[in-house]
């Protein structure tokens, strides 16, 4: 029963954490930049949901496809006033300014939203089921597998698809792609979308079994960018693994060791797997031409 | 044309965003005030998760303060209050406490519900000789503190005598033999941990474990698995609301109707609506309640707090009513020091604490509250266990 629960517990949080790392992944290979306001948007999707389909009383379906589209709306503005400026100057201080834009985004929120979190309702968290003698929500069965798929997706359309190759050719040589035609600026924008709205998706998936509140978004972002850099950033099935991992070997931790052991064993196991794989699990090394 | 350097990040990237993260997340300091006024200060969560705590304690001094100042207000001056926000942060806290002593040069300060900010507000306060009163944090070494001059003051429960309360609880009522504890991990949470041990042995039991919960926990069923495992018949539980509404959401999944008694972590804020159906279980400590309390002063007191304040419709509207009385009974106390002390000098006032004779306050009727020894007004006896239902706090028939 204890290996049990603590694995629907480590799969359910940790395929969450791999959603959000993977849009670190995705703004890092097409740009070389990274939102660090990923947090907060995770924390977007939540609120954006809660107000849609529980304040407004609006159709479940409907409140999330527009809570995700503003999620993306989100990536753009961010890829477009707090990376694009800085990056084209060669300048780092995007790192800043990404970190500014969630903070104002958590605070916004906060005088908008209120400042008490609040429950969000969904059938997929009301009644727990038996899984093999451990109860759980359906909802915590449905986080892995959202997770699995959207690695799946993201890698078939990288491959399969022209906008997906267009990305690739601009993760090699951005200036090669530019003068073959491919409109960098709305790839790298894309991705930036993109990357928002996998973190929406990751806060509307855990909303239901936390609660939604301007600030959840900061302790996720943080362990998720800790899964990014254990994965490898460059390799996207790399970044839903370690996601996984992570929080597999923390529920693991608790169950076996006790909670007073859990942030230590974790994160020491971070710095022994990048001590042994500086590269992360699944990463490969970046070639710098000089 | 400008070529673009590839970007690759390293530790000191990390570092260093991690370090402006920090600076940013500080907030700008209001200016000072200049009237003449006695100032009380008030540094508690005003925003975030715990942001109902630190709107219970203002209301609480504010309807004190008016009577106060409607009264003829302290050494001829009115009294004004000056809140800082500590956004839950023990570093945010000890700045406002710098600002608020030394720019402020307010006559007492009053602190907020975590006690991990009342700890780091502390020594700063013994060590500029300024008088704290604490109307929430239950942390025993906030005014246990060892200090040679202790300058904090407390009208609320503290851990340890909470640690006694709630092993008496759960032997007397649910007949336990082995409880287990949920405890946040942070200092609050080890100060209980401290208690309740201390508590179990003096009745000479053993525990089903100890298990730590994080504030950003989602599942807590590991945790709670092993209690099982070990037999825990009970749960002592200790933590803020969103990490108390996880635990009653966790055991609500593994359908286990273990008794919860609980410190008072879950009445600041919507524990109701965010633990789900088995909020409603939790049976918590607290020192004062609005609801089933027959004191013309409670009354009365509502009644004021619905003039002052137009959003309060009822006992719903006042949820966390220990922050509110705690508050009140401290300012009101405080007001008696400074008027023992004659000024607002830090040892005067903290003399004028020790020569309160008698209050008769909103919680009880306080008799020397306080002496050099006695740093607490309330005692075991002032505790009552109460109930969440449909967002009011009830007392548990």
């Amino acid at each position: 029963m204890l290996l049990t629960s603590a694995i629907i517990t480590g799969l359910g949080l940790g395929a969450m954490y791999g959603l959000l790392a993977l849009g670190f992944h995705i703004t890092y290979v097409v740009s070389n930049t990274v939102n660090f306001s990923q947090g907060s948007s995770m924390m977007l999707g939540a609120v954006l949901g809660y107000t849609f389909a529980v304040t407004l009383g609006w159709p479940m379906p409907f409140a999330v496809i527009l809570a995700l589209a503003l999620c993306g709306v989100f990536g753009l503005a961010v890829e477009r006033f707090l990376v694009r400026p800085f990056a084209d100057r060669g300048s780092n201080a995007w790192l800043m300014a990404t970190i500014a834009g969630g903070i104002v985004l958590d605070n916004v929120v906060l005088f908008t939203f209120g400042k008490e979190p609040r429950s969000f309702p969904s059938p997929l968290a009301t009644d727990a089921i038996n899984v093999m003698g451990v109860g759980a929500y359906p909802l915590q069965l449905i986080i892995p597998v959202v997770g699995i798929v959207a690695a799946a997706i993201f890698s078939f359309v990288l491959r399969n698809t022209k906008y997906g190759k267009a990305m690739l050719a601009v993760v090699q040589n951005a200036e090669a792609a530019r003068l073959m035609g491919i409109d960098t600026r709305f790839v790298i924008a894309g991705a930036f979308a993109l990357s928002t709205m996998l973190a929406g998706v990751a806060g509307l998936l855990i909303a239901p079994l936390f609660n939604v509140s301007a600030g959840m978004g900061l302790v996720f972002g943080i362990k998720a960018f800790a899964a990014a850099i254990l994965g490898g950033i460059t390799s996207a099935w790399g970044v839903v693994i370690a996601g996984l991992l992570y929080d597999l070997v923390e529920a693991l931790t608790t169950a076996f060791l006790g909670s007073t052991y859990t942030q230590i064993v974790a994160f020491s196991m971070i710095i022994a797997a990048l001590f042994f794989m500086p590269n992360g699990l699944l990463g490969s090394a970046g070639i710098k031409k000089v | 044309m400008t070529k673009k350097t590839p970007f690759t990040l390293t530790r000191r990237h990390v570092l260093a965003t991690a370090t402006a993260a920090a600076l940013a997340a500080m907030t700008g300091i209001a200016p000072a005030h200049a009237a003449d006024t006695i100032k009380i200060g008030l540094i508690a969560s005003l925003s975030g998760p715990s942001a109902k705590s630190g709107e219970a304690i203002t209301r609480g001094l504010t309807v004190a303060i008016d009577e106060i100042n409607a009264a003829g207000g302290l050494l001829g001056k009115q009294v004004e209050l000056l809140r800082r926000d500590d956004e839950n942060n023990p570093g945010k806290g000890l700045v406002a406490a710098r600002e608020l002593v030394q720019r402020e040069k307010v006559a007492v300060l009053f602190g907020g519900l975590q006690t991990p900010v009342s700890l780091a507000i502390v020594p700063f306060m013994n060590q500029s000789k300024a008088v704290f009163m604490g109307p929430w944090a239950a942390g025993t070494p906030i005014t246990q503190n060892g200090a040679k001059e202790n300058y904090i003051f407390r009208v609320s429960a503290f851990d340890s005598m909470v640690g006694v309360a709630l092993v008496d609880r759960a032997v007397a009522v649910h007949g336990a033999k082995k409880p287990g504890m949920m405890l946040i991990n942070n200092p609050w949470g080890e100060s209980n941990e401290k208690s309740l041990l201390a508590a179990l042995k003096v009745k000479g039991m053993e525990n089903a474990g100890i298990e730590k919960i994080e504030q950003s926990d989602i599942d807590v069923v590991p945790q709670l698995t092993r209690l099982k495992s070990n037999g825990a018949d009970a749960i002592f539980m200790v933590a803020n609301v969103g990490p108390s509404a996880q635990v009653m959401k966790s055991l609500e999944r593994m359908n286990w109707n273990v008794p919860v008694v609980s410190h008072w972590g879950p009445a600041g804020g919507r524990f109701s609506e965010l633990g789900g159906p088995r909020a409603k279980d939790v049976e918590m400590i607290q020192t004062f309640t609005f609801s089933g309390n027959p004191s013309p002063k409670a009354a009365e007191m509502m009644a004021k707090l619905k003039k002052h304040f137009p959003e309060i419709k009822g006992e719903a509207d006042v949820t966390p009513a220990v922050g509110i009385a705690n508050a009140y009974d401290g300012m009101h106390l405080a007001a008696l020091a400074i008027k023992n002390a004659g000024s607002i000098d830090g040892p005067a006032v903290r003399k004028g604490f020790y020569d309160i004779k008698s209050y008769d306050g909103l919680i009880k009727t306080y008799e020397m509250p306080f002496s050099p020894e006695k740093h607490d007004a309330l005692g075991p006896e002032d505790l009552v266990f109460t109930q969440f239902i449909d967002g009011k706090i009830i007392p548990v028939k």
